[in-house]
């Protein structure tokens, strides 16, 4: 469903990301790993509108056929039409806000059209109250699904670290997206923590929306994904299952014979 | 460093400053200027904040542990508060006029005309969290397009009003589109600018607006078609109720358009607040980029800040050209629109009521100042004081400034900090201001 041909993103003189290809399939759970600065969030970064790449293209299919060219998308219309969400390596939550308003921000624009311009939603007419309740419905559906419904009314700042990232998640889903992409959901979390992760992933994937994510905890890419695109400098080396993957000499080499680089940061 | 020696280094600074302010004096005498040393009034400021520091020191000592829970216990308990304060201080601006005082109607409605513009930049600033230092522009851009209408076609109040906030509106939507991706410091220039710009075009078009000449002979609004002139008779006010016309009359008028013009402000922005638009621009004040990772367009949503906040100036504009009938370029400098800020930042960004009290302190607080100090002056008959007894209602900047700076110390997110929830499950729950955002810009 995701087709990244011959993706190139330049910064400067750096090749950050230097004529990656891969595909995504509907209804599987993709990896993108690879050492420190191999461009994997330059690649999230390129997918999801906020960097548009030097070269290449990248094509979302629905599964009613429809495609989107994302590297041409503006960045919101990517998420409103595209509906690819993301989360951020850097926790993004809206942290003064409370829980329920960070997922009801997340239905922003389907709220927005029921407004009436506005107007009406502020003089109380009008489908905005239906809306809302709706919306709320929606919200405390996942509130449920990651264990948050007690601290519905709590700022999302106050919240314990993993809950944030499940908060984060949540968030995403809240827009109805086809393809959730996660940077580093597991990175933090403690291995019990982890686990539940794993579990509302495998959760999102069987309710029928695809993912992608970029993680350093093997435990978590190995046990979860149906499939694994390995970086490096900006290249794919590998491409294939777990197993596959875990097999592969390129693999094991770029991993115990690189030093540390810095990541392209979102 | 000892609380006692950094008291003293305050001291000295303090000296230093102050010396040369306070402590000479120039008088001119039979040999042209001569200077004055005035010692005592300097040794009292430099023991005043010998003191203030060891004050503050001893204060920050005593082991203050800010935790959230606290904080939020403070928010809250200000938030319940404050649903006492706002309908007192409602009907206490209801009942304002009934002293008679014209003294504390003008007062009022000059407080008022600050509320409505503390409320209006609220918006841009306090919600979406954009640095705007340029809001006069939009003041004065309401005020000219009533002026303008006013007297060139001959249309009343009440149909150039919605024109006017119009007007602004899109001026508003104007400054927001070059500044869309400017954050911070670079923001606030930019609208610095843009404040500066509209000023100096309304100097020098002088086809258009008469340039520093201003424009004279503003109308006065009218209540349903009744006129308030002085002459009475058909069609005026004071002849319609068959009263004796009275300049008051139209200043009590004026006092409570204004209180309806600021309660609309207030009324909106609260609305705002609990629809999509209004999250979307406290989402953006907390995190521009996961808003765009949400799909909402920033674009847009910056726009509508700047241009609903703008409209709200130029309304409140449009009503300041009315009350004076007359405007000229001089009205709408820099330090209105710092004022404004002052405000919103004073009684906490993104608060209502709190935008209310300190434009009330601000601007109230200030003319106040004023009357304490000169009948403190008159009661001070001792030699000691003789070099400042008579001048003390000069201090009355410096003794205000004073004040900002304490409060900033005590309330550094100003007067009340929280936020409260725009929806909640269960009850809502006041938010510590230190989980909210200020805004990048």
């Amino acid at each position: 469903m995701l087709a990244v041909s011959n993706l190139v993103m330049r910064f400067g003189g750096l090749r950050a990301v230097d004529g990656l290809s891969f595909e995504a399939r509907a209804g599987d759970i993709t990896a993108v790993i690879g050492p420190n600065g191999a461009g994997k969030t330059t690649v999230f970064n390129c997918i999801t509108g906020f960097y548009r790449p030097t070269a290449g293209a990248i094509t979302l299919t629905h599964r009613n056929g429809e495609k989107f060219p994302l590297h041409r998308m503006p960045g919101h219309r990517i998420a409103t039409e595209a509906k690819v969400a993301r989360t951020f390596q850097n926790i993004r939550l809206f942290a003064g806000m409370t829980v329920l308003e960070n997922l009801l921000v997340a239905q922003h624009n389907k709220l927005m059209a029921a407004t009436g311009l506005g107007v009406l939603a502020m003089l109380g007419l009008g489908r905005y109250r239906s809306a809302e309740a709706a919306g709320i419905r929606k919200a405390r559906h996942w509130l449920d699904a990651i264990g948050l419904t007690e601290r519905a009314d709590d700022p999302a700042g106050a919240l314990p670290y993993g809950a944030q990232r499940r908060l984060e998640i949540a968030r995403a889903m809240c827009i109805d997206p086809v393809l959730l992409c996660l940077d580093e959901p597991a990175a933090g979390l403690n291995p019990r923590e982890s686990e539940e992760l794993n579990r509302l992933l495998l959760r999102i994937r069987d309710q029928g929306c695809s993912l992608l994510l970029i993680e350093h905890d093997m435990g978590v890419v190995m046990r979860i994904s149906d499939h694994i695109v390995v970086l490096d400098h900006g290249r794919k080396i590998s491409d294939g299952t777990p197993a596959e993957v875990r097999a592969d000499a390129a693999v094991i080499a770029a991993y115990l014979g690189e030093g540390e680089d810095d990541e392209v940061e979102a | 460093m000892t609380p006692l020696r950094d008291a003293f280094l305050s001291a000295a600074v303090a000296l230093g400053l102050f010396g040369p302010m306070v402590g000479l004096l120039t008088v001119s005498g039979e040999h042209g200027l001569s200077l004055e040393l005035r010692p005592i009034a300097t040794a009292v400021i430099v023991g005043l904040v010998f003191l203030g520091r060891l004050l503050v020191l001893s204060w920050r000592g005593r082991g203050r542990v800010e935790t959230y829970k606290t904080n939020r216990a403070l928010a809250e308990g200000i938030a319940h508060a404050g649903k006492f304060i706002a309908p007192v201080l409602l009907v206490a601006a209801v009942a304002l006029p009934f002293t008679g005082s014209r003294y504390y109607v003008d007062l009022g409605t000059l407080v008022l005309t600050y509320i409505m513009l503390g409320w209006g930049l609220n918006i841009v600033v306090g919600l979406a969290g954009l640095l705007d230092l340029g809001y006069v522009a939009f003041y004065a851009v309401g005020a000219y397009s009533y002026a303008l209408l006013s007297t060139t076609y001959d249309l009343g109040f009440w149909t150039c009003l919605p024109l006017a906030g119009l007007f602004a509106g899109c001026a508003g939507v104007m400054l927001g589109f070059p500044v869309l991706r400017l954050r911070g410091d670079y923001l606030a220039i930019v609208t610095l600018a843009f404040g500066e710009i509209i000023r100096i075009v309304l100097t020098n078009w002088v086809s258009l607006t008469n340039g520093p000449n201003g424009i004279t002979g503003i109308p006065r609004p009218t209540l349903f078609g009744l006129r308030f002139s002085m002459e009475g008779g058909e069609g005026t006010f004071a002849g319609f109720f068959g009263i004796e016309p009275a300049t008051i009359q139209r200043v009590i008028f004026l006092y409570y358009v204004i209180l309806v013009l600021a309660l609309l402000t207030n009324w909106v922005s609260l609305r705002l607040r609990r629809i999509p638009l209004g999250r979307a621009w406290e989402a953006l004040r907390e995190d521009e980029i996961a808003c765009r990772s949400l799909g909402i367009n920033v674009r847009n949503t910056k726009l509508t800040a700047f241009g609903m906040g703008a409209m709200f100036g130029g309304l409140a504009g449009a009503f300041f050209a009315t009350r004076q009938a007359f405007i000229s370029p001089e009205s709408f400098t820099f330090i209105e629109s710092a004022t404004v800020l002052a405000i919103v930042v004073l009684g906490g960004m993104g608060s209502q009521l709190g935008v209310a009290l300190a434009a009330i302190v601000m601007v109230g607080g200030l003319e106040t100042l004023r009357d304490v100090l000169s009948f403190l002056g008159d009661q001070m008959n001792s030699p000691l004081f003789a070099g400042i007894a008579g001048q003390l209602p000069l201090y009355r900047m410096l003794i205000f400034g004073l004040v900002l700076v304490v409060m900033m110390v005590l309330r550094p997110r100003g007067l009340i900090s929280g936020r409260t929830p725009t929806v909640a499950l269960g009850a809502r729950k006041e938010i510590a201001a230190e989980l909210v955002a200020q805004g990048r810009g």
